[in-house]
């Protein structure tokens, strides 16, 4: 894959938040959210990210979207580094890259209808001058973006305690669709929803899809729901990608323990596949991200780790056809 | 498990009164538990799992809450119609509970230690040496690295899993008969996640321990139960075995579910059947059944009155006008 097709590109991406000192004292430290993490996204593409709370694949997303500023690194959407643009030039840049967050709760306004909450980007990017549309015009579009999100155009002046959490979730969508983006990055935005719910947005992300050609990277602890909707996958551990490759290798042959562990330990509903399956229980909780790391990020749970692991890092190398592992099994220290 | 029948639930009914109206959260729901079955109940938010259990132990707040009719019969007592001081024997004792988040359900400003003793000396008489004996013991047996010393740390000095694991160790401190689990894992990992229930049916196993594990997730039941409810608008629309369930869903809604969720083990295929609509409002439901808008085999009799359940043998009934005339 040349670097000119990828519509967004992360480079060494690292995202360290400090602690303690102040005014309140106490130790002093960093959390090593997202330690160097390198990926790409091609056009059209969806990316889905997979690991569990604290691995940073949400810090990552916010980090892409340049809600913080990264520590190090560099995130290139079509070419340009976001993290070198000035404020202005960002907001420019960022029409092209919007965000759907997982709690549709918490992530409208109340205060504001339905209609305000999807016409808002292109309120605020008309009065910028970025955007020349009129008021009818916006206007005409929150109507087509409901009906095509599957919400009446009726329910426009509702709020959002008005509609379900479903709804909800697709009134997320519609403003993350305001601006005609071509890079959607979504966090965990099936997570707080009902099984039969959950498949019908999944379903409308994939229609949007092949609709308007976007492009996601999209966000999960749920690996069935990764599969489902991803073209490729990465999984995430402690900050660090661990493995990443085409979503149906993946899940055919995990290489590393940790996509291996976490692969068995995800349930099936089906009983009698549950009784014959052989589980891989990790031991102990995933470990505080708040130190730097000398061995592979993984050791201190790894069934398989062997004395190499604890003094140097592995790197994602790639083991065949775009399927990277960093994993001390499938090649030696540099 | 076996045939002995240890709690059962008939005609439940709890309703809350609410500005907009009668919120019939649980609407007629009967359930039998046998001696060291694990029953799961599963259902999306609002079908009513939770306060079916909250109504079992008689902890419906009131008002707004009010058990209106059913019996529960634990051991042939009604636990319904016991007084506060008969109640609180069973609660903690003989039927005990954990909950989905566990930094909610343990007190922040108290050692593990006086939380976990107070439950052990109140219902087991034990002296307060002895009774920190039994809490180390069973904070050994819920899987807790060096138990005498963690003993007397605080709730936030566990991690998400570890505090799950103290509270199942609370739960099951005075061997009850009867555990019941709202998702417990809902707020954990999947690795943990994994450990946890590994930990549940290994414990209850070895205690005799029978356990009603409500979820929303078709994976952890399909893993765990032994039998099945399937909820939906506040009543039990199929139940039976688990294997029953998955091999043959005979409920729209079921079939619904089952199809809808994403498999690891299938590859990933172009579209997830899902279910249409949105989930019920439960406010002054009419007498139908609840599921017609979103299903599609509903007919005309769904939209006037609820089903009778059919039976299709060893427990396996379901409440859908498709078999009812049939098998009625």
């Amino acid at each position: 894959m040349s670097d000119t097709e990828a519509l967004l590109d992360v480079r060494g991406l690292k995202m360290h938040f400090p602690f303690g000192g102040g005014l309140l004292g106490g130790r002093r430290g960093k959390i090593y959210a997202v330690d160097g993490v390198d990926f790409s996204i091609m056009k059209g593409e969806t990316l889905g990210i997979v690991g569990e709370s604290g691995c940073g694949k949400s810090t990552t997303a916010r980090a892409v979207a340049q809600l913080y500023k990264p520590t190090a690194g560099e995130v290139l959407l079509n070419g340009k580094d976001l993290t070198k643009l000035s404020p202005a030039r960002l907001i420019e840049a960022r029409r092209g890259m919007q965000m759907v967050f997982q709690d549709p709760y918490a992530s409208l306004n109340p205060r504001m209808t339905a209609g305000d909450i999807i016409a808002e980007p292109m309120r605020i990017y008309r009065r910028r001058g970025i955007l020349r549309m009129s008021r009818r015009e916006i206007d005409e579009r929150i109507e087509m973006l409901m009906e095509r999100v599957g919400l009446s155009r009726f329910f426009k002046n509702r709020y959002p305690h008005e509609f379900s959490g479903g709804q909800r979730q697709r009134i997320g969508i519609a403003r993350a669709l305001a601006l005609r983006p071509e890079l959607i990055l979504c966090d965990e935005p099936v997570s707080a929803l009902d099984v039969s719910i959950q498949a019908q947005i999944l379903n409308l992300f994939k229609d949007l899809q092949a609709e308007f050609g976007l492009t996601y990277l999209f966000i999960a602890h749920d690996l069935a729901v990764i599969q489902y909707i991803s073209m490729r996958v990465a999984v995430m551990y402690l900050g660090v990608i661990v493995e990443i490759s085409r979503a149906a290798d993946l899940y055919r042959e995990p290489l590393h323990p940790y996509t291996q562990a976490l692969l068995s330990a995800a349930p099936i509903p089906d009983p009698e596949i549950e009784r014959r399956r052989q589980r891989i229980i990790l031991t102990g909780d995933v470990p505080s991200p708040d130190r730097a790391r000398t061995g592979c990020y993984f050791y201190d749970r790894c069934w398989k780790r062997m004395d190499k692991c604890a003094s140097s890092v592995p790197r994602l190398k790639e083991t065949k056809d775009g399927h990277q592992v960093a994993c001390f099994l499938y090649n030696d220290p540099d | 498990m076996t045939d002995e029948v240890i709690l059962r639930v008939k005609d439940l009914r709890t309703y809350f009164k609410t500005d907009e109206g009668l919120v019939k959260a649980v609407d007629g729901v009967s359930l039998e538990l046998r001696k060291g079955e694990i029953l799961g109940i599963v259902g999306e938010s609002g079908s009513g799992k939770s306060v079916t259990n909250l109504s079992i132990i008689n902890m419906i707040p009131s008002p707004p809450g009010e058990i209106a009719g059913g019996e529960v019969l634990f051991r042939g007592r009604d636990l319904l119609k016991m007084g506060a001081k008969d109640i609180r024997n069973v609660r903690g004792n003989k039927i005990s509970m954990i909950f989905q988040d566990p930094m909610t359900s343990l007190n922040p400003f108290l050692r593990i230690s006086t939380q976990m003793m107070e439950t052990i000396i109140l219902h087991q008489g034990l002296g307060k040496k002895a009774a920190k004996e039994k809490a180390i013991e069973m904070l050994k047996l819920a899987g807790i690295p060096a138990p005498e010393k963690r003993i007397d740390q605080y709730p936030h000095q566990f991690s998400g899993g570890m505090r799950q694991r103290v509270m199942i160790a609370m739960g099951l401190a005075c061997n009850p008969e009867v555990l019941i689990a709202d998702e417990p894992t809902s707020a954990l990992d999947v690795t943990i996640q994994a450990q946890i229930l590994e930990l549940v049916e290994e414990l209850t196993a070895r205690l005799g321990t029978a356990v009603i594990l409500i979820t929303h997730s078709l994976g952890v039941v399909a893993g765990m139960c032994d039998t099945l409810c399937v909820m939906y608008a506040g009543r039990i629309v199929e139940r039976g075995t688990t294997d029953d369930i998955f091999a043959e869903p005979r409920h729209p809604y079921t079939q619904g579910l089952i199809r809808s969720v994403p498999r690891l083990d299938v590859a990933a295929a172009d579209r997830l059947p899902s279910i249409k609509g949105q989930p019920p409002n439960v406010i002054d439901l009419p007498e139908c059944c609840p599921f017609y808008p979103r299903c599609e085999s509903a007919m005309e009799i769904c939209k006037r009155s609820y089903p009778d359940s059919a039976d299709f043998g060893s427990g396996h009934r379901v409440s859908c006008w498709l078999y009812a005339k049939e098998r009625a």
